[in-house]
């Protein structure tokens, strides 16, 4: 009998995991999983957002005070810490000479041209345009996580106690709950669209899977506690086209998705996404290469073009920088999206940093771990602004025309317009730049009478 | 969150870096963060592969002898702690107008001398304390490349020796390097201006 006893405790532990485990389910679904599906807000997020900006005005207010009551330093923004001189190398060259008399055919070396040379390779060892978009950006005033607490020290008890009260929130409240709703909507929208996927293609079909789709993601974004403004909703990237935007993380597709349904673009993966990926394309044509066919950029123009040739279906989604950068910037767009041809419908992503980091440093953190620490963010607030769509114009080709739609968007979003490619990020940089350099150099040592 | 200045406490030496260099505390923590940025796996210290990763110096024509500055102590030298990060770059700091010209301190990091010495050295690789015609000619290689004859780079070697060498032994020794850059206002051109 001591056996049934045990036995029965343990039934009566499971009989109360049970019950509470239906009512925390419950609770979900009706409070945020079904308002979220129908586009409906209950206003919980938004008296959320409310408290969280007030404490963390509070935050940077006590912050700020401890710091003037210290004399310590100034929090340092991420603008550039040296002064940079932008003279050409003529012009700085040209002074470093100033003192010698010039020759006749216009060209020379001196001793001093090796100082241009050397204090710009310093200046990039200083600080760099390039490389500090592959990190994540530096706070202005601390948001109480503590994984941006870089340069920030120890104030006030009350912080400290605040900031241990926002890691329990966000561990063991917060988190628990946006996994459960990024479970049900990842599982709703495998079964949804496999589901919708057995049905005859017509437009009920059609109807139904932007449903599906649509629903999926309000969830999923549910399960982020993403924000997202969207702006210029009239310029809503429509079907045929093209819609091209700033990539910072995985979850771009998500806050974009939330608001329109797109064919996505993307390689074949395997495990769970693959999954996700497979039941997709059932309802919907997506567009997923395999490894092997995305080495043939022919192919896979001629796909997109098909796609997009085809009226009737969704706009596609492509991020032209091929990675993720850190949302300062923007950095330059593949040319092959342009070259498809069909109207481009570009669109400008700006997260806060204030609520959260989005920026994925695919280097540090892999997909799983990056997911948790969104998930144990505060939130992820970001504005989304749809801009007037473009089309290649006369006479311009396509990496010019790249750069106008890039232009466009790094203006909206505040963000710096860069050259630079985003696949600096794993790669070395290629001979082509420092021999640019040195082209540039040898016709002020050769002058202008240069053999080559 | 801990005791005053989590970023300070990680920085050995703060005083006597800051003494030695003349950059401001909050100058040597900007560099500091920059020096973790750039130490990828964290190992505490940078190598050169570390400085081959940032983009903008791989393609300067003499990308490789400046990173060759940092690991110049010793021949095998293959890395370099932070205290040693700072004090290459405390060559170009800007000179400080208002020293008083007493020659018993020893010159500081920035000096006009020192700045010359640390450009001497991008030059004389062997550090025999002239620069030969060869160790010239390898500069400017560095410098063109492909742009130029090898006829070409042989004849500014030769006429820029010759305008420098004052004692025709063939090679530019620190003196006559000091000497032929007099009117050249290193002060200004070797200098990065920090803004904070």
């Amino acid at each position: 009998h001591m056996d049934l006893n045990q036995q029965n405790c343990t039934n009566d532990a499971w009989g109360a995991a049970r019950s509470a485990a239906q009512v925390w389910l419950s609770l979900v679904v009706g409070l945020i999983m079904l308002p979220a599906m129908f586009g409906v807000s209950l206003g919980i997020t938004e008296t959320y957002m409310k408290v969280l900006i007030k404490t963390l005005k509070w935050a940077t207010f006590r912050i700020q005070k401890g710091r003037r009551e210290r004399e310590t330093l100034k929090p340092s923004p991420s603008n550039g810490i040296i002064q940079r001189d932008d003279g050409s190398m003529e012009k700085e060259i040209g002074e470093l000479r100033r003192s010698r008399p010039k020759r006749p055919d216009g060209g020379d070396f001196t001793l001093s041209d090796v100082f241009y040379f050397s204090r710009k390779g310093l200046e990039s060892i200083v600080e760099d345009e390039v490389t500090q978009r592959f990190s994540s950006e530096e706070l202005v005033s601390w948001n109480l996580l503590t994984r941006t607490n870089n340069n920030f020290h120890y104030v006030s008890l009350r912080l400290t106690v605040l900031w241990g009260l926002g890691v329990v929130i966000r561990y063991c409240i917060l988190a628990p709950l946006r996994i459960t709703l990024a479970a049900i909507g990842i599982s709703w929208l495998v079964i949804g669209t496999t589901v919708v996927g057995l049905l005859p293609s017509s437009r009920v079909k059609n109807w139904l899977s932007e449903l599906v789709h649509l629903m999926c993601y309000r969830i999923c974004a549910r399960g982020l506690s993403a924000t997202v403004h969207y702006h210029n909703k009239q310029n809503r990237p429509r079907k045929g086209g093209i819609c091209v935007a700033n990539h910072t993380s995985p979850i771009d597709v998500v806050i974009l998705a939330n608001d329109g349904c797109y064919a996505m673009v993307g390689q074949v993966h395997g495990g769970l996404m693959g999954v996700i990926q497979r039941s997709m394309v059932k309802s919907c044509p997506h567009i997923w290469f395999e490894r092997s066919e995305m080495k043939d950029r022919h192919l896979v123009t001629q796909r997109l073009r098909d796609h997009v040739n085809d009226k009737t279906k969704l706009p596609i989604l492509i991020f032209p920088e091929g990675t993720c950068i850190n949302n300062t910037s923007v950095m330059m767009f593949k040319k092959g999206s342009f070259e498809i041809g069909g109207t481009i419908y570009p669109v400008a992503i700006k997260y806060d940093p204030q609520f959260g980091d989005a920026f994925w440093n695919s280097a540090k953190y892999n997909m799983v771990s990056y997911l948790l620490r969104m998930m144990t963010s505060w939130a992820i607030v970001c504005n989304v602004w749809y801009l007037p769509a473009m089309t290649q114009m006369e006479g311009e080709d396509a990496v010019q025309f790249a750069n106008r739609v890039k232009s466009a968007i790094a203006r909206q979003g505040g963000l710096v317009d860069l050259s630079w490619d985003g696949g600096l990020k794993r790669d070395k940089v290629k001979n082509t730049f420092k021999e640019l350099e040195q082209k540039k150099y040898s016709s002020m040592v050769v002058g202008d009478d240069s053999s080559d | 969150m801990g005791s005053r200045g989590s970023t300070l406490s990680k920085i050995p030496n703060v005083d006597k870096l800051m003494q030695e260099t003349g950059f401001s505390q909050a100058h040597i923590i900007r560099l500091h963060d920059r020096f973790r940025a750039l130490d990828n796996d964290e190992k505490g210290y940078l190598c050169p592969q570390d400085f081959e990763a940032i983009k903008e110096l791989a393609m300067n024509p003499i990308g490789d002898r400046i990173i060759g500055a940092f690991f110049a102590q010793g021949p095998q030298q293959e890395t370099v702690d932070f205290n040693s990060f700072v004090k290459v770059l405390a060559h170009f700091r800007p000179t400080d107008k208002n020293r008083p010209k007493e020659s018993t301190s020893p010159d500081p990091i920035n000096s006009r001398t020192n700045k010359l010495k640390f450009a001497f050295q991008l030059y004389d690789q062997d550090k025999d304390g002239k620069i030969s015609r060869d160790e010239l000619l390898q500069v400017l290689r560095a410098m063109l490349e492909m742009q130029v004859t090898e006829e070409q780079l042989e004849s500014i070697t030769d006429r820029t020796i010759q305008e420098s060498d004052t004692d025709r032994d063939n090679a530019i020794s620190f003196e006559e390097f000091r000497k032929s850059l007099d009117k050249v206002n290193i002060e200004h051109k070797m200098s990065i201006r920090f803004l904070r």
